[in-house]
């Protein structure tokens, strides 16, 4: 007869966090940084077809760092989300408190009762009319959610690229600016000084998008071409 | 929130907003209801559209009437939506489930991008309405039809397209300009003789209010231009960059010289 082992709860967890944070670290990572024209959002990736960044609703964004197909499963849950409820209630009613909660649920739902966590972490952010109105989640494996202020690091060496952020950052950083921060944070312990546009998946929610772009849309994935011609222009 | 981890994904995945309505909350969908037997009490029907085709690309008006029987429901109902980026559409029929028909097209077509991260072929958004269109017939058979007209800019062909429908979801691929609605004949009249190839922008929208004129000339329930509300029909151009609502104030100029040109010709018609 075989004798079931028991073990602690606590040990339990432990075993299961450690899992997922070291599915976690092996990534590469993202950061999203509130500014002056609203949201940036930079994800260190050189394909350029598998998204980390994506859009969510009219304001909302989403990055995420880990697993492909566990973060994007979680993004599509989102977008499901998200258009049910603006569909029955109003446009108005999506948003990304509500949604991060939904998120959080879903993680913690995950990570004590399926078979192994998701090794994902995610960030859910909102622009706002002003900057004070700008919400940023950050999401854990376990389902802890953090409100964040300014912005967020995710992944790998997301310790060494916060004191980078934390270093410049400043609410007043235009767009251009929090580009450039974002290209310099994510080539910590890398050769270079600032990472090429062209290794980096970028998107940006522009704040007042409805007057500044002429759409409700704020969200607008930002090309290689593009960022080139952003940072280039600003210098 | 369909819980990602629950059941094989692949079987729960589509990038279809209806199909997930359908299999998670069907009692969303507008045409869902199974409705017991009995006449509908009379409700307000969306009336006269047109749309045309011009040199790179194509618009679509309607006026702004609803009518319910014998009586004016509204005067300031709106019934051209713009159904992404690059397509717009206008509905005629039983009002209330047109808006949320298009609604639930417009959420769709929003859907697909962002799950799929790339438009869908205009042919493929005039299909899906389709569907929407032929989900709606038992609704149809009980007295509530209702009959879209599709237009969008083509980034293939270069050009705007025309689709109409029938009740049961048929689709049409139409040249040069259609009506639905009411006034429809009395606009496809006037279409015929004032329609020519490659059309500025600026005539082809003159040549739609004019068509509406004459639709609401001779039937009762399609609205005429009201420059005592200063109520104007509203009118959406594609092209290449997008779709763009035509201003109020150009539709009251081009309103205001139709009118004045037929009073000078002082003609019967």
């Amino acid at each position: 007869m075989t004798q079931q082992f028991y073990v602690s709860p606590e040990q339990l967890m432990k075993d299961r966090a450690d899992f997922a944070r070291k599915g976690i670290a092996r990534g590469r990572s993202v950061v999203v940084i509130s500014c002056a024209d609203g949201i940036a959002l930079i994800a260190e990736n050189p394909s350029p077809s598998l998204h980390k960044i994506g859009e969510i609703y009219d304001k909302i964004a989403f990055a995420a760092v880990g697993k492909y197909n566990e973060f994007e499963s979680l993004r599509q849950a989102g977008v499901r989300y998200a258009d049910v409820r603006g569909y029955s209630y109003d446009r108005e009613d999506v948003t990304a408190r509500g949604l991060a909660s939904v998120y959080a649920q879903s993680l913690g739902a995950v990570f004590t009762a399926e078979q192994k966590p998701f090794e994902v972490e995610l960030a859910v952010a909102e622009v706002g009319t002003t900057q004070e109105l700008d919400h940023l989640y950050r999401l854990t494996f376990d389902g802890s959610i953090a409100d964040e202020n300014g912005f967020v690091v995710m992944g790998g060496l997301a310790d060494q690229i916060s004191d980078v952020v934390n270093g410049t950052w400043e609410p007043e950083l235009g767009l251009a600016g929090a580009m450039r921060l974002a290209l310099r944070a994510l080539a910590t312990n890398k050769e270079v000084e600032e990472l090429p546009a062209t290794a980096v998946e970028a998107a940006v929610l522009y704040r007042d998008s409805e007057s500044n772009r002429g759409s409700r849309r704020a969200f607008r994935r930002l090309l290689p071409d593009d960022m080139t011609r952003l940072l280039t222009e600003e210098s | 929130m369909q819980d990602p981890s629950t059941g094989p994904l692949a079987t729960q995945a589509t990038s279809s907003f209806t199909e997930h309505l359908q299999r998670s909350r069907p009692e969303l969908l507008p045409f869902s209801q199974s409705l017991p037997a009995g006449m509908v009490p009379s409700s307000p029907h969306a009336t006269t559209i047109v749309a045309l085709t011009y040199a790179g690309g194509v618009l679509m008006a309607g006026d702004r009437r609803a009518t319910m029987g014998n009586i004016i429901a509204s005067r300031h109902i709106e019934k051209v939506f713009p159904a992404d980026e690059y397509s717009v559409l206008g509905i005629a029929g039983t009002a209330g489930l047109a808006i949320d028909i298009t609604r639930l097209f417009q959420v769709e077509l929003e859907h697909y991008e962002k799950i799929e991260g790339t438009l869908l072929s205009l042919v493929g958004k005039a299909n899906r309405l389709g569907a929407m269109i032929r989900g709606n017939l038992p609704m149809a058979m009980q007295g509530m039809a209702v009959i879209p007209l599709f237009a969008g800019f083509d980034h293939v062909s270069g050009a705007g397209r025309l689709f109409s429908y029938d009740v049961t979801g048929g689709r049409y691929e139409e040249q040069e300009h259609h009506s639905v609605g009411s006034g429809s004949v009395f606009a496809r009249g006037a279409l015929k003789k004032l329609w020519k190839p490659n059309l500025s922008e600026e005539t082809a929208v003159a040549v739609a209010v004019e068509a509406l004129y004459d639709a609401a000339d001779d039937d009762s329930a399609t609205g005429g231009p009201d420059p005592v509300r200063q109520l104007w029909p509203v009118v959406y151009t594609v092209n290449r960059s997008g779709n763009r609502r035509v201003p109020e104030r150009d539709l009251a100029a081009i309103a205001g010289a139709i009118v004045e040109s037929r009073a000078i010709a002082g003609r019967e018609a």
